[in-house]
């Protein structure tokens, strides 16, 4: 077990060099001319040969990678003398739009997104699989056909649309919460809650839908199975053939799927932030396109990226907690 | 092989009792598609999906044809049914009159209706072509994958791994700017036509790698068939094996990816325009509508309802029509 981690640790570790080095390629050969984007409508030709510089941006693109890539270890001094700008090691970039670190402004933003994500996670993953067991258990039933149709047009709904309706309805119409306005939980917790309860429900309305669907197909697949008979057959009671046998037998896509869905929310829900004007990476991206800042953009793709490797990694180590042939292959 | 043996014993020795000629004429008679057919011609979600879907693509096809018939037109200001102060639509649900039948849009008097179906346009114009893309691309190099293994798949299937651990939707905002800055160097109008380019394009390119996979586990089985054993002894080209022999198996998975896809890229354009990096105003588009909307719908709700269901019913009926074909054509469900 330790052995398969380790080569899986390795393996995630090159995905991730590889991956600064296409996201930077990637960015590196657009058209853009990032040294004009530095300073807004105020540039002289000077400054933007200062910050051309400063960026180095005269130097190739490999040498760029290099002094992108060793400023994560090392930290970078941008430009020499007085008007020099240190960014300590780690050192993921610098919003020259903001002067301010990237890692910091993805760590300011990050707490809410985090917020946001695990909040309907959890509600998403308990709310979908037992509503997809019981539905699996009550198969062909109106409970069914009910559960399935509405997990249905849940999962067809546009989060955006679906989120405006709800504005519309609970907020404007029916007035039961105020509109909403992010503040920390360690700050205000009322206005925390009151502020991401809608979200969290909209999220977890969108995505329980899919978990619905996944676990009930999975159940009625693994209800039909020899074994669940023999549990049901020496006398198990129904509530430990379904919790021990029939669901965990079924868990492994589910598994991989909220991995996945995991680490994606913690990229950005980017369009219920929009939706309900949360401050969170989201955000700070689509800011960042609207007054272009390369250095944040390549800054949030690298760490996004990140998450959904390493959330790829914990979903396959735990596959092979649940399912010792994995650790085979 | 050792399968192909045992399920041709299975069909050859009915169980005791059945009409053997009946069963075998059963067995003779239908192929994959015959079954999917009659299948589907039984079901009624199937059939009333694409009834929804035939007459959302003529209102998109015949948009012009609509509008000029009705005396509306998509981009014309309507000062007379705005108010002049303030931009209001006159009159209750946004203005609606015989003029405007879904009223006017708030500070221009924009046709809605008109916006609608030309939005429409533009939203299936982006589905379809990117789906296309992403058929064409993943399918080739999914063959491709399967059929070489070696290396060449190796290589193929980390270049997808790498593809597919990029943030979809965050990588599309992050390059829309300079890509479309791109596309309109290269020579393709600026505006919404690079804009919209650019979305096919994007959508394409990061799409392709899941239909891979599938094609690729196909083509995986598929390649060690008799049938691609005696193209091989009898000495055919690689390209004839892969796309006169293989090609021909592969159509009930994508058929069922693409039909699941379309409706996922009428959402995204949607939502890349409502971010406002997809399709922009002047040019209709549902995203947008519903982004303006935003602004006024404490007064006008039918801006948020309107094109939100519209685009609501397009998705669920193409989720549907892709369930219901998924279900005929997979030869392990039971018969309905």
């Amino acid at each position: 077990m330790a052995a398969y981690i380790i080569r899986r640790v390795l393996i995630m570790l090159l995905l991730l060099l590889l991956l600064t080095l296409i996201v930077f390629v990637l960015f590196s050969l657009l058209p853009a001319d990032v040294a004009r984007l530095t300073c807004g409508k105020i540039c002289t030709d000077q400054t933007i040969e200062l910050n051309r510089i400063r960026l180095g941006l005269d130097k190739s693109v490999f040498e760029q990678y290099w002094l992108f890539l060793s400023a994560l270890f090392v930290g970078r001094t941008y430009g020499i003398g007085d008007g020099a700008i240190v960014c300590e090691a780690p050192c993921l970039g610098w919003s020259f739009t903001k002067s301010e670190p990237v890692l910091e402004l993805i760590l300011q933003r990050l707490p809410t997104t985090i917020f946001l994500a695990l909040g309907a996670f959890v509600l998403f993953l308990v709310g979908g699989v037992l509503l997809g067991v019981y539905s699996a258990l009550k198969r062909g039933g109106w409970q069914d056909r009910t559960i399935t149709s509405v997990a249905l047009i849940g999962y067809s709904l546009p989060s955006f649309f679906f989120g405006l309706v709800v504005i519309y309805f609970v907020i404007i119409r029916w007035q039961v919460l105020p509109f909403p306005q992010y503040e920390h939980p360690w700050d205000d917790p009322v206005q925390f809650l009151q502020t991401m309860i809608l979200p969290w429900l909209v999220l977890a309305i969108l995505y329980a839908a899919f978990y619905t669907r996944l676990t009930r197909s999975q159940m009625l697949e693994t209800l039909g199975e020899d074994y669940i008979r023999t549990a049901r057959a020496k006398g198990l009671p129904e509530r430990t053939v379904i919790r021990k046998h029939a669901l965990r037998a079924g868990l492994t896509p589910i598994v991989t799927a909220a991995g996945l869905d995991l680490a994606g929310l913690l990229g950005g829900a980017i369009i219920l932030e929009a939706v309900f004007s949360l401050p969170g990476l989201g955000g700070l991206a689509i800011s960042s396109v609207v007054n272009p800042d390369q250095a944040i953009l390549v800054g949030i793709t690298l760490v996004t990226a990140t998450f959904i490797i390493v959330a790829n990694l914990i979903v396959d180590i735990l596959y092979a907690v649940i399912d010792p042939r994995v650790r085979v292959a | 092989m050792g399968g192909e043996a045992v399920s041709s014993v299975d069909v050859s020795a009915p169980e005791p009792g059945v009409d053997v000629e009946a069963a075998e004429r059963e067995i003779a008679g239908r192929s994959l598609t015959q079954i999917a057919w009659s299948r589907l011609r039984r079901d009624r979600t199937f059939i009333i999906s694409s009834i929804v879907l035939i007459v959302i693509l003529l209102l998109a096809l015949l948009a012009p044809l609509i509008t000029s018939l009705l005396g509306v037109d998509p981009y014309s200001l309507d000062k007379e049914a705005i108010d002049e102060a303030g931009g209001k639509p006159v009159g209750p649900w946004g203005g609606a009159s015989v003029e405007h039948p879904l009223g006017v849009e708030w500070g221009t008097g924009r046709d809605i209706l008109a916006r609608l179906l030309y939005g429409l346009r533009v939203s299936l114009l982006i589905a379809f072509s990117a789906t296309v893309l992403v058929v064409v691309l993943g399918t080739l190099f999914g063959i491709i994958s399967g059929y070489s293994r070696g290396w060449v798949d190796g290589f193929l299937g980390r270049f997808m791994d790498l593809i597919l651990a990029f943030p979809f939707l965050l990588i599309i905002i992050a390059l829309s700017g300079s890509l479309t800055q791109r596309l309109t160097d290269l020579g393709i109008p600026e505006g919404n036509a690079s804009r919209i380019t650019y979305l096919i394009l994007v959508l394409g390119i990061f799409g392709w790698p899941y239909l891979a996979r599938i094609v690729r586990g196909e083509v995986l089985s598929l390649r060690e068939r008799e049938f691609v054993e005696s193209a091989v002894s009898l000495g055919a080209s690689t390209p004839r094996i892969l796309f006169r022999e293989i090609l021909p198996n592969l159509w009930a998975p994508i058929l069922v990816y693409a039909t699941l896809l379309l409706p996922v890229y009428v959402a995204v354009e949607a939502v890349l325009s409502f971010l406002g990096v997809g399709v922009l105003p002047p040019e209709p588009s549902f995203g947008a509508m519903l982004a303006d909307s935003v602004q006024y719908f404490t007064l006008i709700p039918s801006y948020l309802f309107i094109p939100g269901t519209l685009l609501v019913i397009v998705v669920v009926a193409f989720n549907l029509l892709g369930d219901s074909v998924r279900d005929a054509l997979d030869p392990k469900a039971a018969h309905r």
